[in-house]
């Protein structure tokens, strides 16, 4: 049995605030094997990038977190700040929704990566250089010597992007967390620098931590999902288990919610309501205000995530009762 | 056959390259390039393509909101392009907008009561009864009259685009401009917000411009689509020709580029990568302007733009060797 090489268990993040804390991730248990593309899905405040975020060790300071996170056997969360720094960017290593704000303005696209590499390895500036002339190459930037001297004004949105998918796997990293990596881009350039995330990972082997809302993205790149809904893990499993075989109210709700692009509809199903205050999250299950499936116990008591196949958990009191072709009603 | 109730001809949209210390014009972007079409009483027509595509200045052309250099729109009688200030009024009555952002296009300021009320008060619509209408709307979009006193802040996302939907149902106008309504929004609140689009559509007998990116959205809103790149229409038509047997090659290749939620599918399919960025609308490439991205272009595209025909689908496409029904990319290029 492989090894994972990232375990988190029983995350939980809180963001002290005037109101009160903000429980942003609560309870979060998941491993990434090597090589693997786990998705992390969820609709905006559900916690995906407050996850992604603290396994970087990228949080505020003011946060209040508790669990662990193993990485290759030893806890991000209990390392010196130099441990982690030599660990950032390495190992382990994020690409941003935005490129403008995670690459400087002042320095050129190649110092850049030339920078990133010498912090982890022992080469001289010309060997660095070179090293990053090639991964703008490995990632489909044209002319990658003249576009290494420029900076990331001269570049377009999709090249910037690639640029900063060089810039994290410039040290070969075990596992790559990429948030919202094509959120910002076109259809066809994200279609472009998802071939370009794919081929990086066929070629270095790194795991993958997609944090997405787009579940589209997700069915076409994900090996495991899992679904997150206000701080919870709602959902987890093999990337059929969730699109086909989904045991979760929410998961199946949101589903559904989406329009086809391959069939005209007439009226979508949408989850009535709003996802709920972090602050002041209903009692119980914090899907039910908006559940169909809701019962009386769904009030009372936040249910546990349980096994309901082979590598597949679903967090709902009703779980047994949604079976693979049941229509989700009460 | 009944009449369109917006007619829009060879409409065109520039805006000047200003540059050094004396802003002086260098040059111009035509970021709405000879752009024509109708739009009929209660029907939607989807304008898709990517960011510069143009579609969002076609919009605020469209009212005005941005003034377009040449070219003719119609609602009923009047010129919109030539009005002046007066008819403009009028005619706004009738032509109203929602835009992208709900967070931006709310005045933070004032309650939601006196956004909803604003456009009655400047066509001098009586006290009472605009009252009377704000209590009306905020119900027919879902919220509660009492939310009228409270500000926009204290809405969610979904909740401040039902109010900027009931501010442009104010005026009673028989068009609406959306431009990506439902882009900022989560998932499955977006849902709930097309539906309520649909059912005033009925209710109201609205017709929409419909502006987005999303081509499942659109897909789903729309009976008919235009489909933009670099400022014009290359592709035309009803709803389901253009999505199952797009005949351009960008059409093609844009639908081919959506991810959908269906692993299966998403295993299965072929998908065409264009090559490159879009190039700058400030400087075209000359003949049609897809040859620098399209995958079957021939040396007459490098020189020759091509008009916009009627093909075999029923669509109207603007290229050489526009695809066959069933045909694909992939087909045409491997060969």
């Amino acid at each position: 049995m492989t090894e994972p090489l990232l375990r988190v268990e029983h995350l939980a993040v809180g963001f002290p605030s005037k109101a009160g804390v903000v429980q942003a991730v609560t309870d979060v248990s998941f491993d990434v094997m090597p090589g693997e593309t786990l998705a992390v899905v969820g609709e905006s405040g559900s916690g995906k990038s407050v996850t992604a975020l603290t396994v970087m060790r990228l949080h505020p300071k003011a946060t209040r977190i508790s669990g662990s996170i193993m990485f290759q056997g030893r806890d991000l969360l209990a390392l010196g700040d130099d441990d982690m720094r030599a660990i950032r960017g390495n190992d382990v290593a994020m690409i941003f929704q935005d490129p403008m704000t995670a690459l400087n303005p002042v320095f050129s696209v190649g110092s850049q990566i030339v920078e990133s590499i010498r912090i982890h390895q022992q080469v001289t500036k010309q060997a660095a250089w070179e090293r990053a002339v090639d991964l703008l190459a490995l990632v489909g930037v044209p002319e990658p010597k003249r576009r290494a001297a420029q900076y990331p004004h001269e570049y377009s949105g999709g090249m910037r992007q690639r640029a900063m998918i060089a810039m994290a796997i410039a040290n070969e990293p075990k596992l790559l967390i990429a948030d919202e990596p094509t959120t910002a881009l076109d259809v066809t350039v994200q279609a472009q620098v998802m071939e370009v995330l794919h081929e990086v990972q066929q070629a270095t082997g790194s795991a993958m931590m997609l944090i997405t809302h787009d579940l589209g993205l997700v069915a076409g790149t994900a090996d495991r999902v899992q679904v997150m809904y206000a701080s919870r893990l709602v959902e987890t499993g093999g990337v059929d288990d969730i699109f086909y075989r989904s045991r979760n109210p929410y998961t199946r709700a949101l589903l559904d919610s989406i329009p086809d692009l391959h069939a005209t509809t007439d009226r979508l199903e949408p989850i009535p309501g709003n996802p709920p205050s972090l602050l002041r999250p209903p009692s119980g299950c914090p899907f039910r205000p908006r559940c169909q499936m809701a019962i009386d116990t769904c009030a009372t008591a936040v249910p546990e995530l349980v096994m309901v196949g082979e590598g597949h958990a679903s967090r709902c009191h009703r779980t047994a009762d949604i079976t693979l072709n049941a229509e989700v009603t009460s | 056959m009944s009449t369109p109730v917006l007619e829009v001809r060879n409409l065109v949209t520039e805006f000047p390259i200003r540059a050094g210390v004396l802003r002086r014009e260098v040059g111009r972007v035509q970021a709405v390039s000879d752009v024509s079409f109708d739009l009929m009483p209660v029907e939607t027509l989807g304008v898709v393509g990517e960011s510069g595509c143009g579609k969002t200045t076609l919009g605020r052309s469209l009212l005005r909101l941005i003034e377009p250099t040449s070219g003719s729109v119609r609602i009923g009688d009047v010129e919109i392009t030539t009005a002046d200030r007066k008819s403009m009024t009028r005619v706004r009555s009738q032509l109203q907008m929602v835009f992208q952002d709900p967070y931006a296009s709310l005045n933070p300021r004032i309650p939601v009561r006196d956004i909803i009320a604003e456009p009655m008060r400047i066509h001098g619509v009586a006290k009472d009864e605009a009252a009377e209408r704000v209590a009306d709307l905020l119900r027919r979009v879902g919220l509660l009259p009492e939310h009228g006193n409270r500000y926009p802040h204290e809405f969610s996302g979904g909740q401040r685009q039902r109010i900027g939907i009931a501010r442009s149902l104010a005026l009673r106008p028989r068009i609406i401009i959306l431009d990506e309504p439902v882009s900022a929004l989560d998932v499955s609140i977006q849902a709930q917000v097309l539906n309520l689009l649909d059912e005033i559509q009925d209710e109201f007998q609205l017709s929409y411009v419909f502006i987005a990116h999303d081509l499942s959205v659109v897909r789903h809103t729309s009976d008919r689509v235009a489909v933009m790149y670099l400022g014009k229409i290359v592709e035309i038509g009803v709803r389901d020709e253009i999505y199952d047997a797009p005949a351009h090659p960008y059409t093609h290749s844009l639908l081919s580029a959506v991810p959908v939620a269906d692993p299966r599918r998403e295993r299965s399919r072929q998908r065409i990568i264009l090559q490159g960025d879009v190039p700058s609308p400030a400087n075209p490439p000359a003949g049609c302007r897809f040859h620098t991205r399209c995958p079957i272009a021939q040396e007459r595209c490098r020189t020759e733009a091509p008009e916009l025909r009627t093909v075999v689908g029923g669509q109207q496409v603007a290229c050489h060797f526009p695809l066959e029904p069933g045909q694909t990319l992939v087909d045409i290029a491997s060969r």
